[in-house]
């Protein structure tokens, strides 16, 4: 098994290659895929060393701007990276583009392992007629825009002209966003939320949210403490159908193999009984809306080009193989109105040159975590010294520390190829110039690239605006405030 | 804010702030002792100055428990502080090791370099530490999971019927002798269907 194996090369890693000359390691991506990889690695070869570059100035990827400002929980995990970070045999920076400031074929001439643990940085698309107009956005972007990440600050999403938004999708993306829309602003107020969303999300006329999904409630893609949490909005009506919640046959046996999916029916069945069924005056509503595809957008008469109704079909579920049913249209259609539309149904990552991508999963094509030459899969076309982690690697989904477990099969992959002599340099005479040749390159460039202890400043400047608003954090939220700050 | 990190500094030092006037009771998870521990606690509480004053806590009692715990041996003290805890690594390879009474399992690995992870730092924000319980017996002993919990064992990899999180489990006089396994890798980030047999 691929994975045990990886680990056995993980523990065998500290002793038997301990005495292995310098490796040179280059991670592209600070999420959390990132910085367990560098981690394992440092952990696992002596000679290891470990340089992450970021496209941002900040780093830690998701964690800093796709985890909802209302869990500060989950984003201690940054504590752990700071501390791979600093570690001697590791060195961060931020502000290089891979594809821009330095080149996949670069980066491999410098170093003996390049690790590309990138992300998924655009969104999966629905495909359906109206799909550009305005009022409509992904829920990436509206994420990014809430958790200020510096690309989509001018967002500037209209909360003001519609009291209604839908949620396409029901994973706990599209949970976060329902959330951080149907919150009391004041509760957010006290978070890291970016200042220009809070400000935004004060002045919102958004009343009803409608999370809407094209299976049933037992499908619900979301896990229970997200739903919990968005049931547990305080004044909030939440509508879930009754009929809805009927199983077949299938769904019963869905249940029974899965204990998430179980626990998420008994919540949703839970609500749907309790309390009334008719808002009060003032309260905020939750819509959960089951079997509906939405099949176009349309077009408002006198607000030419932005959105104001979907048309969905009504769909039924079809089992097309042992535990799995999928959605299929019924011919009927409904229209809804809304004026604002989020697309919360997957993120996508994105190819950079000289990269082996399968277009279709929106992926590397890997074996372990080596990067294959082709998406046909031919395990034995290799692209050498090169591997994939996280997002990037397995589709955008799993929780941080599912890139752990990713991490370290890739970093096992790694070990295995070097004791294998696959990889790394074996006479002195090919040694890599790792740090020193990408520096040089960066300087020649005149990239400014931002280490660790200039992110170190722009954290602590940070916190002390925060701190003036009773806030953990007031992010800065353009790349010159980034920048300047990182200089100073 | 003092409250919420005192369990993770070990019932030692809670006695050296309080004069050791404070008894503790011997309780389980979720009863008194977790009411201060807090592992659950409601959100927006982490102010940035709490947040840096608990990890220099963290990073105090780190090493000021370890000293309780060795001079308590030392002492020789009738009275049982200590419980025996027998972690099982991946590989089957096993260590024992003493755990002060009121401490959890995610503190106690990491003051013995147990390697178990603990992402959220035992705020039950993650599912990292999680154990295996090797004998019923002593999984019956312990306190029913909260939901907040169970929310986070669903999302743990390799779950079993005795599955806890570390964080969650805290040190008492009744589980002396426990054995806690870290899961083994059955976990499948599936890309396109490969499930790996079982092994
Ligand atoms: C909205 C949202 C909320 C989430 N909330 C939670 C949660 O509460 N709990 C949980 O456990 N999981 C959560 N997740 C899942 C978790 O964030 C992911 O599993 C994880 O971040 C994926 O890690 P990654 O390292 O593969 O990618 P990312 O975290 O996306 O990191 C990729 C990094 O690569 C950088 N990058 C991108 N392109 C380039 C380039 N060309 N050159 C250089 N650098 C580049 C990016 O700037 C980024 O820093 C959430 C996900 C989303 C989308
Ligand atoms: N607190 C947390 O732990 C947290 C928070 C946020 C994110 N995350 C994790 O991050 C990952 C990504 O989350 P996500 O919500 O983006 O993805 P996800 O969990 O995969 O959910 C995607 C949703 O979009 C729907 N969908 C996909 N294609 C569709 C289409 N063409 N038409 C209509 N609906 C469509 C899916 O429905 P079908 O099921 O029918 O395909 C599903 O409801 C997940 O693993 C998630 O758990 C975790």
């Amino acid at each position: 098994m691929a994975i045990c194996q990886a680990r056995a090369w993980l523990s065998r890693g500290l002793t038997t290659l301990s005495s292995h000359p310098s490796l040179r390691v280059c991670v592209v991506g600070s999420g959390p895929a990132g910085f367990y990889t560098a981690e394992k690695m440092i952990k696992a070869h002596e000679g290891a060393f470990v340089d992450i570059i970021d496209r941002l100035p900040t780093p830690f990827g998701l964690v800093r701007s796709g985890v909802a400002p209302d869990h500060p929980e989950t984003k201690i995990v940054t504590n752990q990276f700071s501390r791979v970070a600093q570690h001697e045999r590791c060195s961060f920076y931020g502000n290089v583009t891979l594809g821009s400031a330095v080149t996949l074929s670069e980066l491999r001439e410098l170093y003996d392992v390049v690790v590309l643990a990138y992300g998924a940085e655009s969104d999966r698309a629905l495909g359906i007629p109206g799909e550009d107009l305005s009022g409509i956005h992904s829920a990436r972007e509206f994420v990014w825009w809430y958790n200020g990440h510096p690309d989509y600050r001018n967002l500037n999403p209209d909360l003001k002209s519609t009291d209604t938004a839908f949620i396409l999708g029901q994973g706990n993306v599209a949970l976060d966003v329902a959330r951080i829309l149907l919150r009391p602003t004041a509760e957010l107020a006290t978070t890291d939320i970016a200042d220009h969303a809070l400000t935004a999300l004060e002045q919102s006329s958004i009343r009803k949210v409608f999370l809407i999904g094209r299976r049933g409630p037992v499908q619900a893609a979301c896990t229970a403490k997200e739903l919990r949490e968005v049931l547990g909005i305080k004044n909030l009506h939440i509508h879930i159908n009754q009929t809805d919640l009927e199983k077949n046959q299938e769904d019963e046996e869905e249940l029974k193999n899965n204990r998430i999916r179980r626990r998420i029916y008994d919540l949703l069945s839970k609500e749907a009984a309790s309390g009334p069924s008719v808002p009060t005056s003032g309260q905020h509503e939750l819509h959960f809306i089951f079997f509906r595809k939405p099949e176009r957008f349309l077009d408002s008469l006198d607000r030419i080009g932005h959105v104001t109704a979907v048309q969905f079909e009504k769909t039924v579920l079809k089992a097309v193989g042992p535990g799995k049913q999928i959605a299929v249209g019924t011919g009927q259609f409904e229209e809804l109105e809304s004026g604002l539309v989020l697309k919360s149904i997957g993120y996508k990552s994105v190819p950079v040159d000289g990269l082996p991508f399968d277009q279709q999963k929106g992926l590397v094509p890997n074996v372990g975590g080596r990067v294959l030459s082709d998406a046909s899969r031919d395990p034995t076309m290799l692209q050498k010294g090169l591997y994939v982690c996280g997002w990037l690697k397995r589709g955008p989904t799993g929780i941080i520390a599912t890139n752990l477990y990713c991490a370290e099969e890739t970093v096992g992959s790694i070990l295995e190829d070097l004791q294998q002599g696959a990889i790394g340099s074996t006479s002195s005479i090919v040694k890599k110039p790792g740090r020193e040749g990408l520096l040089q390159l960066l300087s020649d460039r005149n990239i400014e690239f931002v280490p660790f202890s200039r992110w170190q400043k722009i954290d602590a400047e940070e916190r002390s605006l925060g701190s003036l608003r009773n806030k953990p954090r007031e992010k800065l939220t353009t790349w010159e405030d980034l920048m300047k700050v990182a200089k100073e | 804010m003092l409250f919420p990190r005192l369990s993770r500094i070990g019932i030692k030092i809670f006695r050296e702030l309080y004069g050791g006037k404070f008894t503790v009771p011997l309780c389980r998870t979720g009863s008194a002792l977790e009411h201060y521990s807090g592992c659950w606690r409601p959100q927006f509480e982490l102010h940035p100055e709490a947040k840096t004053f608990q990890s220099v806590i963290f990073q105090k009692h780190h090493q000021l428990s370890t000293t309780a715990a060795v001079s308590d041996a030392a002492d020789g003290k009738k009275e049982k502080e200590t419980i025996s805890v027998t972690f099982v690594d991946k590989d089957g390879d096993e260590k024992q090791i003493e755990v002060p009474v009121g401490m959890s399992m995610l503190e106690a690995a990491h003051q013995n370099d147990i390697e178990l992870e603990g992402a959220c730092e035992g705020s039950l924000a993650c599912s990292t530490c999680h154990v295996i319980v090797m004998d019923m017996e002593y999984y019956n002993k312990l306190e029913d999971p909260t939901d907040e919990e169970n929310d986070m064992l669903d999302l743990a990899f390799g779950l079993t019927e005795t599955s806890r999180l570390g964080c969650q489990v805290i040190a008492q006089p009744e589980l002396d002798g426990i054995r806690l396994a870290l899961p083994v890798a059955t976990r499948n980030f599936a890309v396109d269907g490969y499930v790996p047999k079982p092994h």
